[in-house]
């Protein structure tokens, strides 16, 4: 028996507004991810790349068609399901990072697990582990405004991944950084993937981010324009 | 969970310290105002109560008409010396009954004058009235009788006409009333309702009703019962002999009451209750502007940390988890406006209560309401911006910058 794949967007259609000025964001869209896949989400804006990423990370819901998320049907989840969709099974990494400002590294990690009432020792043990894990030891207690942004996007990476999420939602997530830097949250990023074995969803318009991904889907006015597999340069040099 | 909400809450309110403590003056200023009303209102409704308690439970007061907020007694018939006779020979379980009839004259000694209240009454007033005499005597029969002049007078009166020197044996004139001075009365100082009781003279009812009062008739009885006799018998006994004695039908209500103490103080603290009616309505007003710049200034920080909102919805924070995070915050902030107001509103109290030599007598009920009074505040106003919080959409709170 296979296990269904863990996104399924099935005839999915997002519309904004009405009549004439009616914008299809997304037009009816076939898409399937498997768990562990590292997938490049590419396209102009206006594309519906980003309205794609927030039906997946359920902040949206389709206009028309079926979401599924590991094949269980997401059209009748209301809000309160949707956020417990969230808590328990994604992680999200944002082109700004989003952390709470004037709040310890530590604490920001903390946050998710803080929602989902676990106790604080057992809170505070698991968010340092994880901001070990992004290579953020000894910075535990600087507030975001005393870290980089490469620092503050590892802190967002640590919060993402404190929960065990099955599914990590990154928007730009390179996009407020320079190149080094990018490229350190991207080794960061495939390094949770590959070792970890989540799945990565990335949204970015640039194409050596996106080359980090082992497949490659280019959004063009709302449909699906090419969806192709990526061999990675660096897999042949190891 | 809730220590967690409760930390949030407390670091929101923290970082704008300034803006919490203008946001939450309202309520401090409302909750102050009452406290402090309150308790001056109860301290001096205590020393009232016991000024009069100090009187005696056992005395009772027989007057003409119903005695009490909105009833007028002038219209009713006086007594006179049979209705005093009358109740002296009928009534038992009475150690005292003392008619009285009270003015203001002014006295006269040598070459001082005072200005004085003059009762006319007999030698059980003395002893209704709990007054001991700290120089010479009570009155005789024959003074008693009016057929001889005599005066006691007050530590007051003593003061202001004599100074140094004995009075006893000395002449004073009240009203062109020339009478010899037979006694002085020991001091008493203030009466519950302000007034010095110590600034008297007492003279023979007979003498009082003839030369300063000018009638036969009698304005009030005070009546001390025999330790050990109910209170409320003697009151019927009177009730039914005063009746009968002024021919009042059967089914008609009284044209005159008798009172104790408690009734009397109860009949006093009738007419605070409507003070305190009017006092709550000031309340109501000044925690519900309170409450509406809290509701303000907490929609205000909805707008402010849209972004923060965001990203907790985003990351798992149920609406609910939201709300609750707001709403404790509105909470705590007008639960430090009450409290403040507490503790602002019982140091006012005291200073008051110092100035004014009432007892400080803080009521925990009113303390415990202003409290619960101003949590209800911030949960009422609280709810409308905490909901507008966690129905945000979490999309456009991340992009809102």
């Amino acid at each position: 028996m296979t296990l269904p794949p863990i996104i399924t967007f099935r005839q999915v259609s997002k519309f904004y507004g009405h009549g004439e000025a009616t914008i299809r964001a997304l037009d009816h869209i076939d898409l399937s991810i498997t768990a562990g896949e590292f997938v490049s989400i590419m396209g102009p804006s206006g594309s519906g790349k980003s309205t794609a990423m927030n039906i997946i990370g359920g902040l949206d819901v389709p206009s028309s068609g079926e979401y599924l998320f590991q094949g269980i049907p997401t059209s009748g989840f209301d809000r309160a399901q949707r956020t417990l969709l969230r808590r328990h099974m994604l992680g999200f990494v944002f082109q700004g990072f989003n952390l709470l400002a004037r709040t310890s590294a530590v604490e920001n990690v903390e946050l998710p697990l803080v929602y989902r009432g676990m106790d604080h020792r057992e809170r505070r043990k698991r968010a340092l582990v994880a901001l070990e894990q992004v290579g953020l030891k000894g910075r535990e207690g600087h507030t975001t405004q005393e870290l980089s942004g490469g620092q503050q996007q590892r802190v967002a990476i640590a919060r993402a991944i404190v929960t065990d999420p099955a599914v990590l939602l990154a928007d730009e997530p390179t996009g407020n950084l320079d190149t080094k830097t990018s490229a350190e949250i991207m080794e960061l990023i495939t390094g949770l993937n590959r070792d970890n074995g989540i799945t990565v969803i990335m949204v970015t318009h640039e194409e050596d981010i996106a080359a980090y991904g082992k497949r490659l889907l280019r959004f063009v006015d709302g449909h699906l324009a090419s969806d192709q597999a990526q061999v990675k340069e660096h897999d042949h040099v190891l | 969970m809730f220590f967690e909400t409760a930390k949030l809450a407390w670091r929101a309110i923290s970082r704008n310290m300034l803006r919490s403590f203008l946001t939450v003056l309202g309520v401090v200023i409302g909750v102050a105002a009452v406290i402090a009303m309150v308790t001056v209102g109860n301290g001096t409704t205590a020393k009232v109560q016991a000024e009069l308690s100090r009187l005696g439970t056992n005395t009772l007061f027989v007057r003409p008409g119903q005695w009490g907020p909105g009833r007028a007694s002038s219209e009713a018939k006086r007594f006179n010396d049979k209705d005093v006779l009358a109740i002296q020979e009928q009534v038992t379980g009475l150690r005292a009954v003392a008619p009285l009839n009270r003015g203001t004259a002014t006295v006269i000694a040598g070459g001082a004058n005072h200005s004085s209240s003059v009762i006319g009454t007999n030698n059980d007033y003395l002893i209704a009235q709990d007054w001991d005499l700290s120089l010479g005597r009570q009155f005789l029969a024959n003074e008693d009788r009016g057929s001889q002049a005599a005066c006691i007078i007050g530590e007051t009166v003593r003061k202001e006409l004599f100074g140094a020197t004995n009075p006893v044996g000395q002449n004073i004139r009240v009203s062109n009333v020339s009478c010899p001075v037979v006694g002085v009365l020991a001091v008493k100082g203030q009466s519950g309702m302000g007034d010095d009781q110590d600034d008297t003279v007492i003279m023979p009812l007979k003498l009082h009703q003839r030369r300063i009062g000018g009638t036969t008739t009698i304005s009030s009885i005070i009546l001390s019962a025999q330790d050990g006799v109910a209170t409320t018998k003697v009151q019927s006994d009177v009730e039914s002999l005063l009746r009968e004695r002024r021919r009042i039908a059967i089914g008609r209500e009284d044209d005159f009451s008798v009172n104790d103490m408690s009734q009397i103080a109860a009949a006093m603290t009738g007419t605070t209750v409507l003070l305190t009616g009017l006092l709550g309505a000031v309340a109501a007003v000044s925690l519900l502007v309170g409450g509406i710049g809290i509701m303000n200034i907490m929609l205000v920080s909805v707008t402010e940390r849209t972004r923060e909102i965001g990203i907790r919805l985003a990351i798992g924070a149920l609406e609910r988890q939201v709300l609750t995070q707001f709403l404790v915050e509105a909470v705590m902030l007008s639960i430090f406006g009450g409290v403040s107001g507490i503790v602002a509103g019982l140091a006012l109290a005291y200073g008051v209560v110092s100035f004014l030599g009432v007892p400080f007598v803080a009521s925990p009920t009113i303390i415990l309401l202003a409290f619960a009074f101003s949590a209800a505040i911030g949960m009422v106003f609280g709810y409308f911006p905490a909901r507008r919080a966690a129905q945000l959409n979490p999309i456009e709170a991340l992009r809102h910058e």
